[in-house]
């Protein structure tokens, strides 16, 4: 291809390329926000017209010379360091709005009785918040990371990687704000309406290209593993969102669809969909960054090859499987329910593969949990990594799920690994990227990072057993008979008993959300520039490349 | 076992993409797709027919305001629930549902079979403001719907839509689609005969008791009082021909 087109005319193309995206995107726009058929999708139309314009003046702005012209040498940060702070900042606000709909459980007059601040309309924005913008966030700017440092190749495309992620940022913001509009189509986890998901997919096949692209100029000779992890939650994302999204709107110019699958079909896509958006989303791309970055904090290599390769195939072949472990005892046919669950258990081992792949990587490095609150943090997560696919299985096996289904079981299980491990694995990468990709010395400041880890690990523990206790007594009385053979308690009774479980969540949650503020502190002083408080302290890894002394052996 | 055979997927991306491709795709072709031919998978029950207009623009208030969120839609075959909620769901039940709304957790109770259970003003209270019929209730009030106007000016469309995944709206369903909605609030109204003729055992009455207006509570209750109240039990046999 270099033979055919030089490198000038490459970027012209790409550069018309980039306009006429941002004309199209502004053309659909315009036509949404003047004859928009509700109030809903005019004002998505203007936030589209808007963002075009504003990437259309920024190219033209290039074109004509006079803004910086993007980087062309060495890899690409710029776009990592936007997703480190995005994350961040939709992380405080994924945290902050759990809290709140926590407190609304314990509270309900906190609802205010508003449309826009009702329960119903909140966790929606507090689960994408944190799973898709937070999380996302994390997993799109740590995988353009990952894939450059192990490829040695810069990220493939000129505008395309910024594309990523102001369009994933856009597609965040036309969630959000539809979520509180009242717009959705009720799939938990893929709440956005039809055009929202037609956004999301053009910026997902760009993510894919850049990734894939980038894999291909790679100037070293094997695919590292944690690049396969990201590769599979790439591919599998684009697949569950694309299927389970299928829908037909009402007219172009609403918002409103209707899926086309419909009872007992659409709940079996929809969770084959939702658990793979744990499975692949929350784990296979989070295990690509525990291949990364325990290994490059701990200072050892990964602990087995070969037990990642067992790990990785045997993994993502099994999730795929264990959806209907959402529907035991429903109108899901048995045969489906009895696989969901067989695959469900076996997925048991790969996990722990995994979980065991990551700790041992601290062979002969141990030490460093004690004197290293980053990878401590690291560590904590693959541990709560491991419980929680302990967990999972168990609460999967029909007998068990007759009882924890529908409860707060639930609920903690999947903040033990939404908090302990999705978060944490989180907060240890961010921890480790800020200093490097800002070409700061170390942190501006590891005690910091200690308050940030026992705060935050206290939060977790008040949340899940709180979830435990209130889910199992939820469960049993649910089903208890007095001595007469009657249901022993009103629905209503068992709702009165969940009031000081529910406190004490919310309490936590404000824990982990107070630690979330200390490392926005500790980020934002440490992307300044200001004097690092205990830089002695400090591992070598902390600092950027550049700064890092030679080895100690 | 020879390990280094693994490097011809890792040196390659192509084949490592092909390999993730096919690993993916196995089981949510098997769980999946049989669902949509095995003819065991929905049972055969009668009553079961489309949303009215008025219960469909409930239900997409439903959809709207989170409601599954805390309330399940889907009995399990279990003898406690079985005797809190009734009969247990069917797949049947939801068959014209696009999308499902079975749930995932019960901050409230179920709402399968909830219809029939509490009166109308019970509704329009408990929605107005659930802790003045429910103290220890932590659902939010929606004084809103009451308040709110129900915008139905495509509910045509929204018909012809579900027609077009697959529910049975007949063409006199689709052209009567805005009269019957309003038909359904109106029992002194014209038409209401050919009305129930189309949607049998759809509840035609002044659903909030403000005939001044058609309101987004009249739809949500409307939705509410006709849950689980379709199917004819009394006809079905679990243990015969719909055994699976």
């Amino acid at each position: 291809m270099t033979a055919v087109f030089q490198r000038e005319e490459w970027h012209a193309f790409s550069d018309a390329a980039a306009l006429l995206a941002a004309a199209v995107c502004g053309t659909i726009g315009l036509i949404w926000a003047v004859a928009g058929k509700d109030p809903g999708i005019a004002f998505h139309g203007a936030v589209l017209l808007i963002g075009s314009a504003m990437a259309g003046v920024y190219l033209l702005d290039q074109l004509r010379g006079k803004a910086r012209p993007p980087e062309e040498t060495g890899y690409a940060d710029g776009v990592i360091r936007a997703g480190v702070i995005a994350t961040v900042l939709w992380g405080l606000a994924g945290f902050l709005v759990g809290d709140i709909i926590a407190w609304q459980l314990a509270f309900p007059a906190l609802n205010l009785d508003l449309e826009w601040t009702t329960f119903g309309r909140l966790r929606p924005l507090h689960t994408s918040a944190v799973i898709f913008a937070f999380g996302g966030n994390a997993l799109i700017a740590s995988s353009f990371y990952v894939v450059q440092r192990t490829s040695r190749a810069r990220l493939a495309g000129r505008w395309s990687p910024w594309f990523v992620f102001w369009g994933y940022q856009l597609f965040i913001v036309l969630a959000a704000t539809g979520y509180l509009l009242g717009i959705t189509q009720s799939k938990e986890y893929a709440e956005p309406e039809w055009y929202v998901d037609v956004w999301l997919t053009i910026v997902w096949v760009v993510y894919f290209l850049v990734f894939v692209g980038t894999l291909a100029r790679r100037r070293e000779p094997h695919i590292y593993v944690a690049n396969w992890f990201y590769l599979a939650f790439i591919v599998t994302i684009a697949i569950l969102h694309i299927i389970n999204n299928l829908a037909v709107p009402v007219s172009l110019l609403g918002s409103k669809s209707y899926v086309i699958y419909s009872g007992v079909q659409d709940a079996m896509t929809q969770w084959w969909y939702g658990h793979n958006a744990v499975g692949f989303f929350l784990t296979a791309g989070f295990l690509g960054m525990m291949y990364y970055f325990v290994p490059k904090r701990a200072e050892r290599p990964v602990y087995s090859y070969r037990l990642s390769i067992v790990h990785f195939w045997s993994l993502i072949f099994l999730y795929i499987w264990a959806g209907p472990h959402h529907l035991h005892y429903t109108a899901l046919p048995d045969w489906a329910q009895t696989l969901g669950m067989t695959f469900s258990i076996m997925l048991w081992m790969p996990s722990w593969g995994g979980m065991i792949n990551g700790l041992m990587t601290l062979s002969g490095a141990w030490d460093k949990l004690r004197t290293d609150p980053v990878i401590r943090m690291l560590v904590v997560a693959v541990a709560f990594y491991g419980m929680s696919t302990f967990e999972g299985p168990l609460m999967s096996i029909k007998s068990v799920n007759a009882l924890s289904h529908y409860t707060n079981w639930t609920i903690g299980h999947v903040h033990s690994g939404a908090l302990g491990w999705v978060a944490f694995i989180t907060f240890g990468a961010i921890y480790c990227l800020v200093p490097w990709l800002w070409h700061r010395r170390s942190l501006y400041s590891q005690r910091l990072v200690e308050w940030h880890f026992w705060i935050a690990t206290l939060g977790i523990l008040l949340y899940i057993t709180s979830m435990w206790v209130a889910g199992i007594l939820q469960g049993l009385m649910w089903r208890a008979y007095d001595s007469l053979g009657f249901l022993e308690y009103s629905f209503v009774e068992t709702v009165e008993a969940m009031h000081p479980f529910y406190i004490i969540r919310a309490t936590g949650g404000l824990l982990f959300l107070l630690g979330a503020l200390l490392m926005a502190y500790n980020v934002w002083r440490t992307i300044r520039g200001d004097e690092p408080v205990d830089a002695a302290e400090q591992p070598r890894i902390a600092a950027a490349p550049e700064f890092r002394p030679a080895p100690a052996e | 076992m020879d390990w280094s055979k693994h490097q011809i997927l890792e040196k390659n991306s192509a084949l490592l993409l092909i390999g993730i491709l096919i690993t993916v795709a196995i089981g949510g072709i098997v769980e999946i797709a049989p669902l949509f031919w095995l003819s065991s998978t929905i049972e055969k029950v009668e009553g079961m027919r489309p949303y009215t207009p008025l219960e469909l623009a409930g239900r997409d208030i439903y959809i709207r305001e989170g409601c599954y969120v805390c309330h399940s839609q889907m009995i399990r075959s279990l003898r406690d629930e079985v005797e809190r909620y009734g009969h247990y769901s069917l797949a049947a039940e939801s068959m014209y549902d696009h999308p499902f709304q079975w749930g995932s957790e019960r901050q409230g109770p179920d709402l399968a079979r909830v219809g029939g259970k509490y009166s109308d003003e019970w509704h329009v209270a408990h929605m107005h403001d659930p802790r003045s019929v429910v103290p220890e209730s932590i659902m939010p009030g929606y004084p809103f719907l009451a308040k709110t106007e129900l915008n139905y000016h495509d509910i045509a469309e929204r018909l012809k839509t579900l027609r077009a995944v697959g529910v049975p709206y007949t063409d006199a369903m689709i052209q009567n689609a805005k009269a019957d909605l309003e038909r359904q609030l109106d029992p002194a109204a014209e038409g209401v005969k050919e009305f129930l003729k189309r949607y049998p055992k759809a509840q035609v009455r002044q659903f909030d008791g403000n005939p001044s207006y058609v309101s987004e509570l009249d739809a949500v209750i409307a939705y509410l009082q006709m849950l689980g109240t379709l199917v004819d039990f009394a006809k079905f046999d679990a243990a015969g021909p719909n055994l699976r």
